[in-house]
């Protein structure tokens, strides 16, 4: 099975009011050539899941620039000084999450999970309207799952049937966002056949890849 | 001291708290800079949020790989036995307890540990990134910062910013001293000889139980 799709083809499911999770920290493993191409359609009113959002010319960061975002979920967004304006003007929702939970919640949605328990946020505004939880003594928060319509990947080497073998510091958020939507497409910098990666390199298992665009190496 | 000496006191003196074998998350800023003066007899390994173990100085122009940075989002190195992995593993080891020390910068600290170092409403909303979960799953936290915020108290009875986590820290070191965050109090156990008791008590809002 070939995922190998044109970018037109891999992005066309990308409307206004879609719900998308983007790999990347501080644009490091981000899926550039997927965002350029975003920023040049008319979407708009997207929610984005990321770690962060970039910086003002790299990775999402862009996308921030041209205020395609209603709704922003993110641990961090202080090296994107416009995701700040845009929260204190009204103009884009941002919702801030604790990294780790950010993870975990992204990694119960692709894993079938109904939401994990954990320390981190007990006693800080976190943990507003949340349920708490007491396991053995210890006081936990009950964190739920978080879904996306599509998830935008960067990989430095994907084989076609969708397995990702990545560079250096660049899995981040990729792995752990491969699961959890409903359509998931990886930018990859170097597209091989199949059978030419080595399985115990293989980082997140092709079946969680939709597509694969052939994007920008790294 | 200008500045960049008064971190790097903080910095060295911070250094200093590391044993032979430890875990530890250097956090951005001042905190990054405890990796210039750990000891060189012993060994410790940095972690670095973004996904991996191993962390190692700035590159230079010949091994320099883009694909490599710290949390910060700035160039850096992996070490000979070093690893890489998702944002799921890495704060499994944050949370789970696996890091022995994380060094962070405060904006506030108060008598019973809590922190708070993310967020000033209406001001600064940068977001907590890590941090929550680092003071969180830490075995030991250190908070690594500037006495006052130029003449204004940062050590606090209580803090009056948006938590980071309650009863987290452990080690207070400043320019000023070294404070021990115990049941009974804020124990001031360390001054830098450039300053007088009378003066660190001057810049502590919160109530130190001397025991030098």
């Amino acid at each position: 099975m070939d995922k190998v799709v044109s970018i037109e083809q891999a992005l066309s499911s990308i409307k206004d009011e879609t719900t998308m999770m983007v790999g990347g920290f501080m644009a490091s493993g981000s899926p550039e050539t997927l965002i350029d191409y975003l920023c040049q359609t008319e979407v708009k009113n997207l929610t984005l899941i990321c770690n962060d959002t970039g910086l003002i010319d790299q990775g999402v960061g862009k996308m921030v620039m041209l205020k395609k975002f209603r709704k922003i979920i993110a641990s961090h967004i202080g090296l994107n000084k416009e995701t700040g304006r845009q929260m204190n003007a009204g103009e884009t929702q941002v919702e801030l999450i604790p990294q780790g939970t950010l993870a975990e919640r992204i990694r119960c949605a692709g894993y079938g999970l109904g939401g994990v328990l954990t320390p981190t946020g007990i006693g800080t505004l976190v943990e507003e309207g949340k349920k708490k939880i007491e396991v053995d003594g210890k006081q936990f928060l009950l964190e739920t799952p978080l879904f996306a319509d599509v998830a935008l990947l960067y990989a430095a080497k994907v084989d076609r049937a969708g397995n990702i073998v990545y560079k250096g510091a660049m899995n981040n958020f990729n792995n752990v966002m491969a699961s959890a939507a409903k359509l998931t497409i990886v930018e990859a910098g170097q597209i091989v056949d199949i059978g030419e990666l080595n399985p115990q390199e293989i980082a997140t298992p092709g079946i969680f890849v939709d597509y694969i665009v052939k994007g920008r190496g790294c | 001291m200008d500045k960049e000496q008064l971190q790097n006191y903080i910095a060295s003196r911070v250094a200093k708290e590391l044993s032979d074998g430890d875990i530890v998350n250097l956090g951005i800023g001042l905190p990054t800079r405890v990796a210039n003066f750990i000891p060189e007899n012993i060994e410790v390994i940095l972690q670095s949020e973004n996904g991996f173990l191993g962390l190692g100085p700035t590159p230079t122009a010949d091994n320099y790989d883009p694909s490599i940075i710290n949390a910060g989002g700035q160039p850096v190195t992996i070490l000979p036995g070093g690893c890489f992995f998702d944002s799921a593993t890495s704060f499994g080891i944050i949370r789970g307890g696996h890091i022995d020390v994380s060094v962070l910068g405060a904006l506030q600290v108060d008598e019973k540990g809590n922190i708070a170092n993310y967020m000033i409403p209406g001001k600064m909303v940068p977001g907590m990134g890590g941090a929550m979960d680092l003071v969180t799953g830490a075995k030991k936290v250190i908070v690594a910062m500037e006495h006052t915020a130029k003449g204004a108290h940062k050590i606090l009875k209580e803090c009056s910013l948006p938590l980071t986590a309650v009863n987290a820290v452990d080690l207070i070191i400043t320019e000023m001293g070294v404070i021990k965050v115990t049941a009974e109090g804020l124990k001031l156990i360390e001054i830098n000889p450039e300053y007088t008791v009378e003066d660190i008590k001057a810049a502590t809002e919160a109530s130190l139980i001397i025991e030098l």
